[in-house]
């Protein structure tokens, strides 16, 4: 029955694996090479300089604030975003109070309604949800303002994204107002999978709805909760956070570099300041927080798997 | 989106308008990022596209075209049946107007064939072409995309126009091209030396732009010193108007009034100075009074509530709107918000306000230059055709057409009789008139983008305008910006000639 087993699994791992060496692995090999040269991107010319430009990463005071926004990113967002998407989910699937002749394990009243509502923003192109958000952020008209001035709060009208104090929060809140319904979805979907007795047990047993979620929903749900913390983390380093930070921002990157972070700076001396080689040495750095992130919550969330 | 268009940066070239279209709305659906299989993936969604650059080295340049005959038709030679290749930004100037010098050019040489196109996206487009050594003949390099001029110079990318400018010109065969052209436009082609790299096409002022309408009703004429200034605002603060409003998100709109009044303040030196990277230009006495004055602005509540949240667009529309008298801004807002300025708004534009008599330079002192840089490569295989094609389009008809369809001016001295002009362009050349030779042109928004716009702009002024820095602090750290930016090796420095 061995027979020709390596064979077998070599012929249908070669092409994926080709196409993702030469997709994936190339242009990270080819980026770490231009990292030690002084291309600018705009002429063929170049000459390897070494370690010039880790050099002036280190030096690089923007650089700097940039990896503290995006590591905040990192460690704030998914904690808020997956905290409010296993409540919902919760909610939504298993905390109604059972109604006289319906199933013991069901949802809050509407919970379909919701499931829509919550997920209806993962439809809508992060491009879009962010120029709502930077009209609704208007100080002078935007819809906060105006609901603040409405209830009569007219001495409240903070600038939000004109303020450095504000403006990093207010770019968190888009992410988490747009990524939470995708997270709703699928812890809904782990949840369903999760037998009914297990939940019938634990009402015989007088558990309330926060004994049953921690006892119970959350570490049966662990492994999705696991890759969802490292999706999300990945999402905030990455392509999300740039675009809402490339389209909301003041500058683009904040009053006083208040919202800057790595992907924007990358781009920016890619694309703004023809220095090609330098952003791909910020993508380096970029690449490491990353992997690091996501080793980080592979090694702190290791658990035995539960069988049920 | 240029100069305008907060967009991914390049806004403000002159130049840019704001129909472009900022940003990118690049990274698209997120389907498709969560479906790319591995983790970190998505981590450096940049590195992969450049590693679609991978530089080749140069390939082009040995198959140039061979010079053509030179006659008094065509002074520079061109080979009369040698391809063009003509790559236009497609911003708030459209197209139109290159299309039409482009059949031009057809005419006058029917055996070359003609390639153009107009994109948004200069540098996605020909950044792999300039790696390969094969660029196109001639290019409008602007709008968010814009490649960094400096960095072109700096490495040999492209090719010295003096022979265009040098050339007799389109309408008058006794005259150089170089004698038709407005004032500053050759010099600010010029990076160090005498070669000149760029030819603005376009010609902007900037300055104060205010609705003489809305002036006239506050039974006030625009004012000439800091005094009378402060005066207006209240007037106009007891009817619930504010002074002035700007694009708060992108605070380097400021410059464009606040740049020529210290430059009327303190004298010409002064800017060459700022542009010149010289340790403690900013601390001249006409730096201070000028911050003091726009400061004080703030400090008596005359800048519209909450403008330092507002990007261009919204600042423009409420100015429109008329909830603030003043905006500082350039001659291209009259097109980028003609659908929310009123029929009866009578746009206009003035110099800035002085301080007060004791003022190096008259009142009227402006600050005017070029926008949308057209470059010809190095590399081209058709550079004489490239510039043909200039030298046709600062022909006086080509410019003609040129602001009679985008409401602008052009590099061509004239060009304005015979067409009706807009309140604002026909405000504009009043102004241009006016000032005489008290044009200023600073240079920062050209030499040094990101010292100009993220650290002058965002961090110093426009913290100065939301009241969270003084005066004194916020030229303390603007000259520390432009201290290390004088210092750091990793960008092209230049000098005033």
């Amino acid at each position: 029955m061995q027979h020709g087993k390596y064979r077998f699994v070599v012929g249908f791992l070669a092409l994926p694996l080709g196409l993702y060496a030469l997709f994936v692995v190339w242009p990270f090999v080819q980026s770490i090479y231009y990292s030690f040269t002084d291309w600018t991107g705009l002429s063929p010319e170049f000459k390897m300089v070494g370690l010039d430009n880790y050099r002036r990463m280190l030096d690089d005071d923007i650089f700097w604030k940039s990896l503290q926004h995006s590591l905040m990113f990192a460690l704030v967002l998914p904690v808020v975003t997956i905290g409010l998407a296993l409540f919902f989910a919760f909610m939504i699937n298993v905390g109604g109070r059972g109604r006289k002749g319906g199933p013991v394990v069901s949802g809050v009243r509407g919970s379909s309604f919701y499931k829509i509502v919550y997920f209806f923003p993962q439809v809508l192109s992060i491009a879009i949800v962010s120029l709502l958000f930077a009209f609704a952020y208007n100080p002078d008209s935007g819809a906060i303002n105006s609901f603040l001035r409405g209830i009569g709060l007219d001495g409240v009208q903070p600038l939000w994204l004109g303020d450095p104090d504000l403006a990093l929060w207010c770019v968190m809140a888009v992410l988490v107002w747009s990524t939470v319904g995708f997270f709703v979805v699928l812890f809904s979907a782990g949840m369903a999978s999760i037998p009914a007795d297990l939940y019938e047990a634990a009402l015989l047993d007088g558990a309330g709805r926060a004994a049953t979620f921690f006892r119970v929903t959350l570490p049966l749900l662990w492994d999705t909760v696991q890759s969802g913390w490292v999706y999300m983390g990945i999402l905030a380093l990455g392509a999300e956070s740039f675009a809402v930070v490339q389209i909301m921002t003041t500058g683009p990157g904040g009053p006083d570099y208040s919202t800057t972070v790595m992907v924007l700076y990358v781009y920016q001396k890619a694309f703004r300041d023809g220095q090609a080689a330098y952003a791909t040495t910020i993508g380096v750095a970029l690449l490491v927080v990353t992997l690091a992130f996501a080793a980080v919550v592979m090694r702190l969330g290791r658990r035995e798997r539960l069988e049920y | 989106m240029g100069s305008h268009s907060e967009n991914n940066g390049s806004e403000n070239t002159p130049g840019e308008r704001g129909s472009e279209k900022r940003g990118t709305t690049g990274f698209g659906r997120r389907d498709l990022i969560r479906r790319s299989a591995a983790l970190g993936l998505i981590s450096v969604p940049t590195m992969s596209f450049l590693s679609a650059c991978a530089s080749s080295g140069g390939g082009g340049g040995e198959d140039k075209a061979k010079a053509g005959k030179k006659t008094a038709k065509n002074p520079l030679a061109v080979n009369e049946t040698a391809p063009l290749e003509f790559v236009l930004f497609d911003g708030g100037f459209g197209k139109e107007y290159a299309e039409d010098a482009v059949k031009i050019y057809q005419k006058s040489f029917p055996g070359a064939k003609v390639k153009f196109s107009a994109t948004q996206k200069i540098q996605s487009t020909l950044q792999p072409r300039f790696n390969q050594g094969t660029p196109p003949d001639l290019i409008d390099n602007s709008g968010a995309e814009q490649m960094d001029m400096g960095v072109l110079v700096g490495k040999k990318q492209l090719a010295d126009l003096t022979p265009l400018l040098d050339a007799a010109s389109f309408d008058d065969p006794n005259k150089k091209v170089r004698d038709t052209l407005r004032p500053g436009i050759v010099e600010m082609g010029q990076f160090d030396g005498d070669p000149v790299w760029i030819m603005y096409y376009a010609y902007t002022v900037y300055g104060v732009w205010y609705s003489q309408k809305a002036l006239d009703s506050l039974d006030a004429t625009y004012p000439q010193t800091w005094d009378q200034m402060l005066a207006v605002c209240a007037k106009a603060k007891k009817k619930g108007i504010a002074g002035w409003t700007y694009a708060g998100k992108y605070p380097y709109y400021l410059p464009f009034s606040l740049y020529p009044m210290i430059g009327k303040v303190g004298g010409r030196e002064v800017l060459d100075a700022i542009d010149n990277l010289e340790p403690n230009a900013w601390k001249h006495p006409a730096v201070k009074a000028c911050f003091d004055a726009y400061y004080e602005l703030y400090k008596k509540g005359y800048v519209l509530q909450g403008t330092p949240g507002l990007d261009h667009i919204q600042s423009q529309t409420a100015w429109a709107k008329g909830k603030a008298l003043f905006i500082p801004n350039g001659s291209w807002v009259e097109n980028e918000s003609a659908n929310v300025i009123p029929a009866d708004f009578d746009l206009a534009v003035s110099a800035p306000t002085g301080i007060d008599s004791s003022d190096k330079m008259p009142f009227g002192t402006i600050w005017a230059s070029g926008g949308e840089p057209f470059v010809v490569p190095d590399r081209a295989n058709n550079a004489a055709g490239g510039m043909e094609q200039l030298r046709i389009m600062l022909s006086e008809a080509s410019s003609k057409n040129f602001t009679s369809k985008v409401k602008s001016l052009t590099a061509y001295n004239g060009g304005t009789d015979g067409i009706t002009l807009t309140p604002g362009l026909k405000s504009g050349v009043a102004a241009l008139d006016k000032a005489g030779d008290n044009v200023v042109n600073p240079r920062l928004q050209d030499w040094y983008v990101q010292l100009q716009k993220e650290k002058i702009g965002v961090s110093g002024l426009g913290e100065m305008m939301a009241g969270r820095l003084t005066p004194a602090e916020a030229i303390k750290k603007i000259q520390g910006y432009a201290d290390e930016a004088a210092k750091d090796t990793s960008i092209k420095h230049y000098k005033h000639q």
